[in-house]
């Protein structure tokens, strides 16, 4: 509804955008830099298992009517050859995190001011952190290390070139010294594999002579032409037919398998979820308020945001008089409460929930409560283990 | 379906609130695809192929299909927001098509629709009031000394607050957008709503809500539904009778609990199967359709859905199935469910129209 911070006066406006202006171009210019010294950015994993760590991230939008933190202080990580989905509804961050992951955030208005991506470069723990990359090195990563899947196939695909001469670019760009004929070897093999049974004919197509599933193979297929380590894939079947959808899931499911790749698979469907990710990772409003393996998250829903989302959604075959209805809204972005973000919507709220004369009543911490579920609720906070708080950027520090 | 419910219909005529309040008999809507020099088409899309159907006063129908399979056509269709190519619509017995201008504008309250898109379906510049109210004044709904009660009233059924009158649409979030949009179709005191995909842009913790809504507002005030989803799971929540389309044409249509449990047809079968099930240790035996949707303007010979059905058999090819009852209230359209006669009548059509085609072949090669 409206919202009362663009209700602010012009002279604010104008204060607020000199100041945004001042931190993204010195943001910038710090991203620009050439000749930065690998120490910089070269790290080590914590776990070697894993392909990236996201560690504390933040990732701010510096908008004319104020800071919006999309993402602000998220932890997880994704294990090598394994699925890891993101849900969460609109709005609460999934996109910004892939895209921080790729630096591909639209600047100079977003920028991600703190915290780690350290992304496994090696297998051996040496690792790259994102977020200190200079722009120059990340284009060497991206496609090469991990690359990543749309929505719309259609906006990623140029309209005037032939699907064949795409996936050459792609790999040629990678791989210079690879001649013509076997770039073109390499296109149609990795046509093949994405499951276009007609791949010669495919490669002299145009891709508005291609169905919406077929685009979506012929991005599957540029998006494994470098073999990345991990591919991300934002809402990559929201846009398909349930038929059209069930070939893609199952095609990226099989290729997992075939080419050794982790996914990040973004999504707002808990179905497509349940089916095709290994641990999931739910977010609300730029935190991730629960994390663990799918059957932690299904069969043990422990945070009340969580709980409330699986019992909005209708479920074939399981018949209800009434969906449970989640009350209330997500608060306002530019204006985040000092407590749960959860609290003024929720059923289970307790005494810590509001207690600050007691020392709680802030954003609640992670609290671990098996090997690999971890939830951010209050009301674990005596049988679980207090692993810490997210930590946001001080803005006027930047 | 459509000889059955004859007699009803017919004295539906006279009487005005018969049960059905809604009977649709071999609908057809084909668009031209292009046209030659002297504005004579060259072919059609058949976005809507012979459909036959009847809703139930106070009920909900769920219509669910892929994209273009022709439901947003029928629904378009059978409001007469666009003329229908053939066929019958009758509401409460009286046929839509055969309604003079003034007659039609008459009857529009009483047949409403509500879009996927809450925001390109409200105009930016009017308060919502008045979005609401507008047609209410036009068509002289209740007496202007009580209309800003009425429309408080609606506006409160729907969840709106009597302040958000003089708000603009753009002030809004997408589920109360939504609201707004089914606030202006209830407020005309319809009796049948075709809604097309109302829930579809919405996240799912406000698709819940909206869906309670409909129901409560159909308790409430004895609507009828057509609900069109591409959302099984909705569709099996919201829905008494579902109808599965193809390609234009209904392949299967029962109650929802029976079409749940009991899917006939091949293509009915791998749409619910097909549907993710938000449980990982859901047995799925999923059944994963070859190639794409054939496009509407080229659909395939004989059954519709032959290039992609995996019980395929010849007759399938050449013969259109015919859209029966298999049991009470059952229907569907497919071979697999013919009668022994049928079966010799369909095996003897296909040889003769497969001999016909090998024929024309060998002319071919030979010329
Ligand atoms: N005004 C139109 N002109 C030409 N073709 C149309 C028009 N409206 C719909 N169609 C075609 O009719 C078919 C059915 O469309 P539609 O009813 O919108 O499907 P659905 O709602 O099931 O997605 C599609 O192939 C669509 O392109
Ligand atoms: S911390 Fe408290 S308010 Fe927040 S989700 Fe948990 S119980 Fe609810
Ligand atoms: S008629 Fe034949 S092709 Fe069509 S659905 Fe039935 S078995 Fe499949
Ligand atoms: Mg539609």
């Amino acid at each position: 509804m409206a919202k009362k911070s663009s209700y602010i006066s012009n002279r604010e406006t104008a204060k607020i955008t000199r100041r945004n202006r001042q931190i993204t171009r010195r943001l910038e210019k710090e991203r620009k830099r050439k000749n930065v010294p690998e120490s910089v950015y070269k790290t080590k994993m914590k776990d070697n298992n894993n392909v990236v760590e996201f560690d504390n991230v933040c990732s701010y939008f510096f908008t004319d009517i104020g800071v919006v933190k999309a993402v602000d202080g998220i932890s997880f990580e994704v294990p090598k050859c394994s699925t890891v989905g993101i849900v969460g509804e609109s709005g609460c961050g999934k996109s910004v995190t892939s895209l921080s992951l790729m630096q591909l955030l639209q600047r100079p208005s977003g920028q991600t001011v703190g915290g780690e991506i350290r992304l496994n470069i090696d297998g051996d723990g040496d690792a790259i952190n994102i977020v200190k990359t200079p722009t120059s090195v990340m284009q060497n990563i991206r496609g090469n290390k991990m690359s990543m899947i749309f929505q719309e196939p259609m906006t990623s695909l140029n309209p005037v070139f032939r699907i064949g001469e795409q996936v050459n670019e792609v790999i040629k760009l990678h791989n210079p010294e690879m001649s013509k004929e076997d770039i073109k070897s390499r296109t149609l093999e990795m046509l093949e594999l994405v499951g276009i049974a007609n791949k010669e004919g495919v490669y002299e197509m145009f891709p508005h002579e291609l169905s919406g599933g077929m685009r979506q193979r012929v991005m599957i297929a540029i998006a494994l032409a470098c073999r990345p380590s991990l591919i991300i894939a934002d809402e990559p079947t929201t846009a398909l037919d349930v038929t059209i959808q069930a070939q893609i899931l199952d095609l990226l499911k099989g290729l997992k398998e075939k080419v050794n790749s982790s996914i990040m698979l973004i999504t707002h469907d808990l179905g497509v979820v349940a089916n095709m990710a290994d641990y999931v990772v739910v977010m609300y409003a730029g935190r991730v308020i629960e994390k663990g393996t799918t059957r932690d998250i299904f069969s043990n829903p422990c945070h009340p945001y969580t709980i409330g989302l699986m019992k909005s959604k209708p479920v074939v075959g399981k018949k209800v008089d009434e969906l449970y209805n989640i009350p209330g809204s997500v608060p306002n972005p530019v204006n985040m409460p000092d407590y749960c973000y959860f609290r003024d919507r929720c059923e289970y709220t307790c005494d810590k929930c509001r207690n600050k004369e007691a020392g709680f009543g802030n954003y609640p911490p992670e609290i671990k409560i098996s090997d690999t579920h971890v939830v951010s609720c209050y009301r674990f906070y005596d049988e679980g283990q207090v692993m810490g708080y997210p930590n946001p950027v001080n803005v006027e520090d930047l | 379906m459509a000889n059955e419910n004859t007699n009803i219909n017919t004295n539906a005529d006279t009487e005005t609130l018969s049960e059905d309040v809604l009977v649709v008999r071999d609908l057809k809507k084909y668009f031209p695809t292009a046209k030659n020099f002297f504005g004579k088409p060259l072919g059609f899309v058949k976005a809507v192929d012979g459909v036959s159907f009847t809703i139930k006063r106070g009920t909900t129908m769920g219509l669910v299909g892929e994209s273009g399979c022709g439901k947003s056509t029928t629904g378009r269709t059978l409001l007469r927001l666009q003329e229908k190519t053939s066929g019958e619509v009758l509401f409460n017995g009286i046929d839509i098509f055969e309604l003079k201008k003034e007659e039609l504008r008459k009857l529009r309250p009483k047949i409403q629709i509500v879009f996927q898109d809450p925001f390109s379906s409200l105009s930016p510049r009017i308060p919502v009031g008045e979005i609401i109210g507008e047609a209410v004044r036009e068509h002289g709904i209740v007496p202007p000394e009580e209309y800003d009660d009425y429309i408080t009233r609606i506006m409160k059924a729907c969840g709106l607050q009597e302040y958000h009158k003089d708000r603009y649409p753009h002030e809004f979030s997408g589920g109360q957008r939504q609201r707004i949009c089914i606030a202006r179709a209830l407020a005309l005191n319809p009796e049948f709503i075709v809604c097309d995909e109302p829930v579809s842009a919405l996240d799912v913790s406000i698709q819940a809500q909206i869906i309670n809504l409909l129901k409560e507002l159909q308790e409430q005030f004895g609507l009828t539904y057509l609900f069109i989803s591409h959302d099984l799971s909705v569709v099996e929540h919201i829905s008494d009778t579902v109808g599965v389309m193809y390609l234009g044409n209904m392949v299967e249509y029962a109650e929802t609990g029976e079409l749940y449990a009991n899917p006939l047809h091949p293509y009915t079968k791998a749409l619910f199967s097909a549907i993710p099930i938000p449980d990982p240790d859901a047995q799925m035996n999923r059944i994963i359709l070859e190639g794409s949707i054939p496009s509407p303007a080229n659909p395939p010979s004989g059954c519709k859905f032959h290039t992609r059905c995996s019980e395929c058999m010849e007759m399938c090819k050449y013969c259109q199935p015919e859209y029966r009852e298999i049991t009470p209230g059952h229907f569907t359209a497919c071979h697999l469910f013919n009668t022994p006669e049928m079966n010799a009548k369909f095996e003897a059509e296909s040889k003769a129209a497969a001999d016909k085609e090998k024929a024309d072949e060998k002319d071919k090669v030979g010329r």
